[in-house]
């Protein structure tokens, strides 16, 4: 068994096939039972029981759903650009997952004397920078969708979250910063390690805490920021025209959004794999577990999800709370509010680090 | 067999060519601009494939993920679907246009060739220049003064902006 | 790096105030007043530290800049420049009803740009400082928005002037791609010593750089965008681009010419005396024909460029300080001359023929004489500023074996005294049709007008002190 699992992830080719697979299918799962929680999470909240037939409780009632969506006739409009119709959701949905290989939900495990990091792609040295390139270039999903649909109300909504997404890059580019002067480094590992003391960064970065989060519920297209599928205004926004598995994919791909926009908080700001007091926690049991034992994995990754988790239920909260922004509130908020306040928290960081570092404490 | 590294380097450097191409000679203003962004994604590969880490991750980040959607986001607004509207007619210009550019192609590869650099593996002290940390050390000691005087730059284009589509201005 | 701020405090100064002068629009809305203060505040510090950290040569920020001697010559010229053109812009754009904070900023981001270029020790620098004066100038030229003239004259500029840029980034990238180094120095001692790859690749590259100067600079043939450029856009800007913004392509061809040309021999100066005749030529003649004002002006500037070029094509002291000189004489005549026609014209783009000014002797003493003395000293007739400017850069030109080339300049000045003494016999020797044009109050640009006025006559009774100063820059 370990010989084969060494061989898996020495092979470059492999490791990667081995890795990708790996992560696709956690990523689909996890989505499927987010829209089912989603459901149920807005049925509690609004005294209601929620999708109980298909399975115990329900639970299998997104897969049911996917069947019907795989089912279902395709339409392409007539005037569409077929291509970039079939396109979009695709980038939509490969961008998506592709911001997952950054990600580390556990530092590392030993096999023999090697170590094996727990991430697709680990120690990189841009992790972070990475992770702001896909989400950049994830527009491209909806700005497709929008224009090769040939409906005004898609091409609306595709202009829409362009601009939108564009406009809350910059600050949540720009509230990272801080997070980065503090951890030293964009790699991802060093990050979470930089928050190894029980000091999170939502601690000592509270304010770019708040950008960041912000900028996250815009990115994603989420409540109260889903402006371009806005159904008063735009029928369905960019995916109007969309049917059967497209549509999927696009329901899919918010999902999966939501997903790294949680883990990526949870990396950043709320220490990653690390549980508080956990060394205390081992020395009253007089267990000795060290960083690479499958336990402590086992360990980190249950924290991760567990935060993770809770943040996916905030995600899903603020949908079920708070009412849509109007466009130019939107603007508003994002060039004349977060921007600016993300430039102060850099400003801010920066000076309590060197005053800091004057009085000799850092 | 040859390394995964060089295998990528010819399949992304065959695809940013492949792009390339396409960008130029697809009709449809759409279709071109997405092929200039793929060919930012090979461009992303091939600078990975040369340990180019921060270089890599700029070219999406500032061309694909910035630029290259305002340029679409201004070929949907003006909607430039149609082909016809960017017919051109045949001119000599033309004709000496790619005289020139095949002049050009052929001093380049002369010198490329004539000159084997004779490197068969990246130089340590290339791998150590292309990461955030090198690029950032050199930016903010040697090139301190470009770094900042270029945000007078972008500040002048901004203001210049501003004057030239402020709708209050016309008086 | 504390020493380094000290000398080049020019620099440093108002790049502060420039980014300052943003803050402060924002600070005080609705009141333009304070911007153009506080700009004219700016270039009057900057040219003061200028004029302190002259005698202090050297370079600063790991050799990036230079500091001192002509680079801080150059600063105080533009800061002048840029403080006259504000003082005529006032009057100027509140009489046309447009006064914004922006045009004030954008002059003094002109400014910051040319010191940028005048300080640049690296082929970066200079591209940076370029494309900040070029930037500004693009907007400046397109600032009356409802007028199709003005906003076609910015559409023009721009799109050229980023293909001018492409090509000098192409120049900059093979020369680096040869010699290995963007700073001056060290590109010219790899030069000097044969340490170049690809010679063919440093040729390619030194003629694509001047190509991208010679567009900046309005040399031919890359001059076809002036008169479009310059009849369109606000007449004071008009003035500012074609002195100020001609002094900074220069200053930037200044090192470049010590860095390459004068080590790569004749061929490069031979095909700059080329430029320098037919842009020379082409300009004075094409004047000869003009009816509109302000692109006989235009074509005057071209040709104008084409004597300067004749020092470089020296490229020696007496070169040197020949273009130091001319470049300063210049800017003030040509600046006079177009504040004036800015006090002539009407609502943006009337009363701007020549046959406008038939008469103007008659209803405007003091104008036309002043517009005569300006086209006198442009035309290069002694006693005048323009006169010594010629003389040097002409004997320049012969003690360095271009005989021919002083043949054709003088030959192209004789051209350019037809239609400059042309304006003049309008203004004294013609009848105005009917009641004849009225000029307006010049407010502040009879500040600009005296400055200016002051300096031709002190350059042209003085000639030896510019000149020395300038000398002892190319020691």
């Amino acid at each position: 068994m370990t010989d084969i699992l060494q061989f898996i992830f020495t092979n470059p080719f492999t490791s990667a096939v081995a890795k990708g697979g790996l992560v696709l299918n956690v990523i689909l799962i996890v989505a499927a039972f987010l829209v089912y929680a989603e459901r149920k999470v807005s049925a509690w909240m609004q005294f209601r029981v929620g999708p109980n037939r298909v399975g115990p409780l329900g639970l299998l009632q997104s897969f049911a759903d996917v069947l019907k969506l795989y089912t279902k006739e395709d339409i392409v409009p007539d005037n569409a650009d077929r291509f970039f119709h079939r396109l979009a959701p695709l980038i939509a949905i490969a961008i998506a997952l592709a911001i997952l290989c950054v990600l580390t939900p556990a530092s590392y495990i030993t096999i023999g004397d090697v170590k094996y990091y727990i991430s697709i792609a680990p120690n990189v040295n841009v992790g972070v920078l990475i992770i702001l390139a896909l989400t950049s270039v994830a527009v491209y999903g909806i700005t497709l969708a929008g224009w090769s649909s040939n409906n005004k109300y898609s091409l609306m909504g595709g202009l829409r979250s362009s601009a939108q997404m564009i406009s809350y890059e910059l600050s949540m580019g720009l509230s990272l910063v801080g997070v980065l002067m503090l951890a030293g480094s964009l790699d991802m590992n060093k990050i979470v390690a930089s928050q190894a003391n029980g000091v999170w960064n939502i601690v000592t970065q509270p304010l770019g805490f708040i950008i960041f989060l912000v900028s996250s519920f815009a990115e994603t297209n989420r409540a109260p920021f889903d402006l371009p599928e806005a159904e008063p205004e735009l029928v369905g926004g960019y995916h109007t025209e969309y049917s059967g598995m497209k549509f999927g994919l696009f329901y899919l791909a918010e999902y999966a959004n939501m997903f790294t926009a949680s883990a990526v908080i949870t990396t950043l700001f709320l220490g990653g794999y690390h549980a508080p007091g956990l060394s205390t926690v081992f020395s009253l049991l007089g267990l000795n577990v060290v960083e690479g034992d499958l336990l402590m994995v086992l360990i980190q990754v249950g924290t991760f999800a567990a935060k993770v988790g809770f943040m996916l239920f905030f995600f899903i909260w603020v949908r079920w709370t708070l009412p849509r922004f109007r466009y130019d509130q939107l603007m508003n908020l994002g060039w004349k509010v977060l921007l600016p306040l993300s430039l102060v928290n850099i400003i801010l960081t920066g000076g309590v680090m060197l005053a800091l570092q004057q009085l000799s404490i850092l | 067999m040859p390394s995964l590294q060089v295998l990528l380097f010819i399949l992304l450097g065959i695809g940013a060519i492949a792009t390339s191409v396409a960008t130029i000679t697809r009709r449809n203003p759409v279709a071109s601009a997405m092929n200039l962004v793929a060919h930012f994604f090979m461009l992303f590969g091939l600078y990975l494939t040369l340990q180019a880490q921060f270089v890599a991750i700029v070219q999406i980040l500032v061309y694909a993920g910035a630029i290259m959607v305002l340029v679409i986001f201004v070929i949907m607004l003006l909607n430039l679907g149609k082909e016809q509207s960017l017919d051109e007619k045949f001119s000599p210009y033309k004709v000496l246009g790619m005289i020139m550019a095949s002049a050009f192609v052929v001093m380049m590869m002369s010198m490329i060739l004539g000159k084997p650099s004779g490197y068969t593996q990246l130089s340590d002290k290339a791998l150590a220049n292309g990461t955030t940390e090198s690029i950032g050390n050199v930016l903010f000691t040697q090139y301190l003064f470009p770094f900042e005087i270029i945000s007078l730059l972008l500040l002048a284009a901004l203001i210049g902006a501003v004057v030239l589509a402020n709708r209050t201005a016309v008086k | 790096m504390g020493m380094d701020f000290l000398t080049s405090a020019p620099i440093v100064l108002i790049s502060f105030l420039s980014v300052l002068c943003i803050v402060v629009d924002a600070l005080t809305p609705k009141s333009e007043r304070i911007t153009f203060y506080f700009a004219g505040f700016s270039m009057l510090a900057a040219m003061l530290m200028a004029a302190f950290t002259m005698p202090n040569t050297g370079t600063a920020f790991n050799g990036m800049i230079t500091t001192g001697g002509v680079a801080t010559f150059f600063d105080i010229l533009f800061c002048m420049g840029g403080l006259l053109t504000l003082f005529a812009a006032r009057p100027y754009i509140l009489r046309e009803n447009v006064e914004h904070d922006e045009f004030y900023t954008l002059i003094l981001y002109a400014v910051a740009g040319m010191m940028v270029i005048a300080h640049a020790h690296n082929l970066l620098i200079t591209f940076i400082g370029i494309e900040i004066m070029s930037v500004s100038f693009y907007v400046l030229a397109g600032y009356f928005r409802s007028n199709t003239k003005s906003v076609e004259s910015a559409l023009k500029y721009f799109l050229l002037g980023a293909f001018a840029t492409g090509f000098l980034v192409f120049g900059m990238s093979f020369l680096y791609g040869s010699t290995g180094t963007l700073d001056y120095t060290v590109m010219a001692n790899n030069i000097q010593s044969g340490m170049i790859n690809f010679p063919m690749l440093l040729s390619v590259g030194t003629g694509l750089l001047i190509v991208g100067l010679s567009f900046k600079m309005a040399a031919f043939p890359f001059h076809q965008w002036v008169p479009d450029v310059y009849e369109g856009a606000p007449t004071v800007v008009t003035g500012f681009m074609s002195t100020a913004g001609k002094a900074a392509s220069v200053s930037a061809l200044m090192p470049i010419a010590y860095a390459i040309i004068g080590e790569s021999g004749h061929q490069v100066a031979g095909l700059l005396a080329i430029i320098a005749a037919g842009t020379m030529l082409v300009g004075n003649i094409s004047a000869v024909v003009q009816q509109n004002i302000k692109r006989m002006l235009a074509y005057s500037s071209v040709a104008h460029a084409g004597y300067i070029l004749m020092g470089f094509v020296a490229n020696n002291e007496k070169g040197m300080t020949g273009i130091v000189y001319y470049v300063t004489a210049y800017l003030f005549m040509q600046l006079g001359a177009f504040v004036l026609v800015s006090l002539i014209e009407r609502n943006i783009d009337k009363q701007l023929e020549l046959r406008d000014y038939a008469g103007l002797s008659k209803k405007h003493p003091v104008i036309a004489a002043l517009m005569a003395f300006f086209m006198f000293s442009l035309a290069g007739i002694p006693p005048m500023a323009g006169f010594f400017g010629k003389y040097y850069l002409f004997i320049a030109a012969i003690e360095s074996g271009y005989t021919w080339l002083t043949i054709v300049a003088v030959i192209s000045s004789m051209i350019s005294v037809y239609f400059y003494i042309g304006l003049v016999v309008q203004m004294y020797f013609k009848d105005a049709e009917g009641e004849g044009i009225d000029a307006h109050q010049p407010g502040l640009a009879g500040l600009t007008l005296t400055v200016a006025t002051f300096f031709v006559i002190a350059l042209g009774i003085m000639p030896s002190t510019v000149e020395q100063i300038a000398r002892s820059f190319f020691k």
